[in-house]
C-alpha cells in the first residue's frame, strides 16, 4: 500500500526529528512540546502495526495525562540556561559513550533481524490473533495467564500512590475547612437566632 | 469502505471528512446562536435578533467581524507557540467527529477502538489551553491554563471510568456496534440498563451515570459552572486574554465544537445514537432517506443535550476551584468505580450472562 509507506515515513521522521529537537531544543516547555509530538506520532506507527488499541492508551495515558503534568510542572520551573549549560563539556565524554554503546546495540539487533538471526526465525507476532481484535487478544492475556502479575503491578503502584499521600500529608491545625453536609444540612433554626431587645437597654454579651 | 484502490479510497474518505467538518462548521453557526437565544430567555432578554430574521445570520456577522480584525501578538509572547496553540485546539476539536456514526454506516473512520479514541482526542483538548496560556507570557492567562490543566486531567478521570460502563453494556468499543445494540424500543438504550428488559435493573445505576458523564462533560469542555479555565470574574478571560481576532474565534470555534461532540457522545453511549426508540427500521423502508431520517434523529438528540448544556450555562452559578476538584475526585471517582463494579457484576452473575 503507498498509502501506508507514506504514512509511515511520515510519521517516522516525525517521531526522530521531534525526538531529536527533544534534546536540542534550548528551552524546556519546547522540549516537552516535542515530547508530546514525538509520543503521538509513535501512536500513529502503533496504528499502521494494527495495534490500535496502545494506540489509544498511549495517546489517553502519556500525552493525556503524563505529558500534561510534566508540561505544568515544567512552566513552572525558573530554569537558569547558563547554569543549565555549564556542566555539558564536562559529562560530554559519558553521555557521548552512553550513546555509543545503545547505538552499536541497535545496529547489532537490526543486522541480526536483517540477516535473519534468532529474531527473524520466528514467525511476526500477530496483533489481531484468531480474528479477535488486539483489545480482546491483550484483555485475554492479561486476565487469564498474567493475572497474578497484572494485579501485583497495580498494587505496587497503589502503595507508590499511598507513599507519595503519606509523604505529603500534613494535618495543620487552624485550617478552616468546607464541610459540605453541614452546610447543606442547616436550617433557620440552627442558623440564627432571634433576640427581643428592649429599646434603650441592649443586649449584653 | 472499498480499500483496494487507494486513490478511490482518498478521495472518498477526504469527501467524507469535508462533508464532516461543514455540517459540523454549519451547525456550529446556528448552535451558537441557539446559545445565547436560550440565555437570553432565561434571562427575559430578546438576545440577538438583528442580523436576518430572528438575527438568525448573527454567527456569520460575527465571524466576518473577527475574521477582519488586526492579530495582535504580543511582544513578550512565544509567537510560535502563541499561533499554534489555537489551531491546536481547532484541529483536536474537530478530529473527534472521524468516529461518530450519524446513521447506519455512515460515519468517516469505523474504528474498532472508536470510543478510546474520542477520549483520547478529548484529553488532548487540554493542549490548546496550556499552550495559549502559557506563550501570552501573561499572569491571568498562565493562571487558567494551570487550572484547565488539573481540571480536565481529574475529570477525564471519572469520564473514562463512565465510559467503561457503556463498554461493559455493550461489550464493544466500537461505536457503530454500540449504537446497534441498542437497536428497537427504547428501553435497549444503555440508560435504561441496555438490552432489553430484563436489565432494567441497572436503570438506577446507568441513570447516576449519565448525569455524572453529563456533569464530566461540563467540566471536560470548560463550560459553566467549571468554567475556571476563563473565569471572567477572577481572570479577566483566562487563557484567551492576549488573543484577538482569528486566533480567538478558532478558539472559540473548538470549544464549541468540543460541546457539540460532547453532546453526541452522550447521545451515542446513553440514548441510542441514530436509534428512534420504536422497532421501525427505516432504512429497510425509505432505504437512503431512511439513513437521513435517523441522522435526524441522532441531530435532534444532539441539540437536545445541547440545550441542556445551556441551561446549565444559564441557571447554575460558577464552581469554586477547590470545590471543582473535591465534586472530581471525591466524589465522582469512588461513585463511578462503585458503578463499574455493579454494572460488571450484573454482566457476570446477572441473567443476562
Amino acid at each position: 500500500m503507498p498509502l501506508q509507506a507514506i504514512a509511515f515515513y511520515l510519521l517516522a521522521f516525525v517521531t526522530l526529528a521531534s525526538g531529536l529537537l527533544v534534546v536540542s531544543a534550548k528551552n524546556p516547555v519546547h522540549s516537552v512540546l516535542f515530547l508530546i509530538t514525538a509520543f503521538f506520532s509513535a501512536a500513529g506507527l502503533f496504528v499502521l502495526l494494527g495495534a490500535e488499541f496502545l494506540a489509544m492508551l498511549l495517546v489517553v495515558v502519556y500525552v493525556g495525562a503524563v505529558a500534561v503534568l510534566f508540561l505544568f510542572v515544567v512552566m513552572m520551573l525558573d530554569v537558569d540556561f547558563a547554569e543549565l549549560r555549564q556542566g555539558f563539556t564536562q559529562y560530554l565524554p559519558y553521555g557521548g559513550a552512553v550513546g555509543v554503546v545503545i547505538a552499536v546495540e541497535m545496529v547489532m539487533v537490526i543486522a541480526a533481524v536483517a540477516s535473519n538471526g534468532a529474531a527473524a526465525k520466528h514467525a511476526l507476532p500477530n496483533a489481531s490473533p484468531g480474528g479477535a481484535s488486539n483489545t480482546e487478544a491483550l484483555g485475554r492475556v492479561l486476565y487469564t495467564d498474567y493475572v497474578f502479575f497484572f494485579q501485583l503491578a497495580g498494587l505496587v503502584l497503589l502503595v507508590a500512590m499511598i507513599g507519595a499521600i503519606v509523604l505529603t500529608l500534613r494535618h495543620k491545625p487552624g485550617v478552616k475547612r468546607q464541610d459540605i453536609g453541614k452546610q447543606v444540612a442547616r436550617t433557620p433554626k440552627t442558623g440564627m437566632q432571634l433576640v427581643q431587645i428592649k429599646p434603650g437597654e441592649g443586649i449584653s454579651e | 469502505m472499498d480499500q483496494t484502490n487507494p486513490l478511490l479510497w482518498f478521495g472518498l474518505t477526504t469527501g467524507g471528512v469535508l462533508l464532516v467538518v461543514i455540517w459540523v462548521l454549519l451547525s456550529l453557526a446556528f448552535l451558537l446562536l441557539a446559545d445565547r437565544k436560550i440565555w437570553a430567555g432565561v434571562q427575559m432578554r430578546k438576545g440577538p435578533n438583528v442580523v436576518g430574521p430572528f438575527g438568525l445570520l448573527q454567527s456569520f456577522a460575527d465571524f466576518f467581524k473577527f475574521v477582519l480584525k488586526e492579530i495582535v501578538i504580543p511582544a513578550g509572547a512565544d509567537k510560535v507557540v502563541f499561533i499554534l496553540a489555537p489551531l491546536i485546539s481547532l484541529v483536536l476539536g474537530f478530529v473527534g467527529w472521524a468516529v461518530v456514526p450519524f446513521a447506519p454506516g455512515w460515519v468517516v473512520s469505523n474504528l474498532n477502538v472508536g470510543i478510546l479514541y474520542l477520549l483520547a482526542m478529548s484529553s488532548l483538548g487540554v493542549y490548546g489551553i496550556i499552550m495559549g496560556g502559557w506563550a501570552s507570557n501573561s499572569k491571568y492567562p498562565f493562571l487558567g491554563a494551570l487550572r484547565s490543566a488539573a481540571q480536565m486531567v481529574s475529570y477525564e478521570v471519572s469520564i473514562g471510568l463512565i465510559i467503561i460502563t457503556v463498554i461493559l453494556l455493550a461489550g464493544s468499543m466500537n461505536l457503530s456496534t454500540i449504537v446497534e445494540k441498542q437497536n428497537g424500543w427504547f428501553w435497549n438504550w444503555n440508560v435504561f440498563g441496555g438490552a432489553g428488559l430484563k436489565n432494567l435493573i441497572l436503570l438506577p445505576v446507568m441513570v447516576v451515570a449519565m448525569g455524572m458523564f453529563y456533569i464530566s462533560g461540563l467540566a471536560e469542555t470548560n463550560r459553566p459552572p467549571f468554567d475556571l479555565p476563563e473565569a471572567e470574574s477572577e481572570l479577566v478571560a483566562g487563557y484567551q486574554v492576549e488573543y484577538s481576532s482569528t486566533p480567538y474565534l478558532l478558539f472559540m470555534v473548538a470549544e464549541y465544537s468540543n460541546i457539540v461532540l460532547m453532546c453526541a457522545m452522550i447521545s451515542v453511549l446513553f440514548f441510542g445514537g441514530w436509534n428512534l426508540g420504536l422497532p421501525i427500521d427505516l432504512v429497510a423502508m425509505w432505504g437512503w432517506w431512511g439513513k437521513l431520517a435517523l441522522a435526524l434523529v441522532f441531530y435532534a438528540k444532539i441539540v437536545f443535550w445541547f440545550f441542556m448544556f445551556a441551561m446549565a450555562k444559564a441557571i447554575v452559578p460558577r464552581y469554586r476551584y477547590d470545590q471543582l476538584m473535591r465534586l472530581g475526585w471525591k466524589v465522582f471517582l469512588p461513585t463511578s468505580l462503585v458503578l463499574v463494579a455493579a454494572v460488571a457484576a450484573w454482566r457476570v452473575f446477572g441473567p443476562g450472562a
